[in-house]
């Protein structure tokens, strides 16, 4: 936060990450229906946990921040493979993809 | 000043994407933006010098990703406009959670960041190298010191992709399928029948 408004640190970048982490947030709640549109906001968030990353290990000079974000990008990449392939079968059996039909486990 | 410009605008348009991915009402728009903000966000990191994962993100989330998320959005047929009933039903509620989600963040951010950085420089894991590059720098701890890790990750990736192959395959009735093992284990005698015939007269 030591910078000013020209020169930009690490604090623009992590205000920035808020900034997206809560409209990942507010999307889940506002879509309360969609399950498309909530896995796009989880991926919305998961993109401002990278971008916290990079950005203290650019600050830091410390690569294992960047190290840590590809394994982010991977487990991303893997939980949406999955996430979309549920989603698949659950429209191919009910014919809907409401939230609030997913309730069948009970659990 | 150009950094400042630069960043302010690829700031700008990500945030606009964001909203634009959770406000629009076709999903496929919301693809569209989210592909916009992943490319802006790999504009930031090449900013920040972070090139490789630049790269990695626009390779695996627009290249990868976010295609995934079309091909689904464009193969189920959900009226997506009955979907957006209750839309401004949850507006508050989650308006409320959001805001103080983002006040606490940036409360913690100001209050806190000057000394999280100099607590941080004290316990700097692996230094970044000088005169190499991003990529050959990250190359060089992600193959040496991060490596059952980083073979960690690829058998992530292995699982899921027998995972969504495994629960999205299915079996169709009705279908002919090639089966091999049929065709290597056919007989001349059971496909070829030799029928003597008279001549003047049928089989």
């Amino acid at each position: 936060m030591e910078a000013g408004l020209l020169t930009i640190g690490l604090g623009h970048y992590l205000t920035l990450a808020a900034i997206l982490f809560t409209l990942g947030v507010f999307g889940i709640f506002l879509n309360r229906r969609n399950v498309i549109i909530i896995l796009m906001s989880v991926e919305l968030m998961l993109l401002a946990v990278n971008i916290n990353f990079v950005a203290f290990s650019t600050h830091l000079n410390d690569m294992v921040g960047q190290v840590f974000a590809m394994f982010v990008l991977t487990v991303a990449a893997a939980e949406a493979a999955i996430g979309l392939a549920i989603l698949v079968i659950y429209f191919r059996n009910r014919g809907s993809i409401e939230v609030e039909d997913i309730n069948l486990m009970k659990g | 000043m150009m950094i400042a410009f630069t960043f302010y605008l690829f700031a700008a348009i990500a945030v606009l994407g964001g909203v634009m991915v959770i406000s629009s009402k076709n999903p496929v728009h919301s693809v569209l933006y989210l592909i916009l903000t992943f490319f802006t966000a790999a504009g930031l990191f090449v900013l920040m010098g972070a090139e490789f994962i630049a790269m990695i993100l626009v390779i695996v989330y627009v290249g990868a990703v976010a295609v995934l998320f079309l091909f689904v959005v464009m193969m189920l047929d959900v009226d997506f406009v009955r979907l957006k009933e209750g839309f401004l039903q949850y507006m508050p509620i989650g308006a409320t959670i959001g805001l103080v989600l983002l006040a606490e963040i940036v409360m913690v951010l100001i209050s806190r960041s000057a000394d999280i950085t100099t607590e941080a420089l004290s316990h700097v894991a692996q230094p970044t190298p000088e005169g190499v590059t991003n990529t050959e720098a990250l190359g060089r701890i992600l193959y040496t010191d991060y490596i059952y890790i980083f073979q960690a990750a690829g058998l992530i990736l292995l699982v899921a992709m027998i995972g969504a192959i495994v629960l999205t395959h299915r079996k169709r009735p009705g279908v002919k399928r090639q089966v091999i093992a049929d065709q290597v284990a056919t007989r001349p005698e059971d496909v070829i029948e030799v029928k003597k015939v008279r001549p003047g007269r049928g089989i």
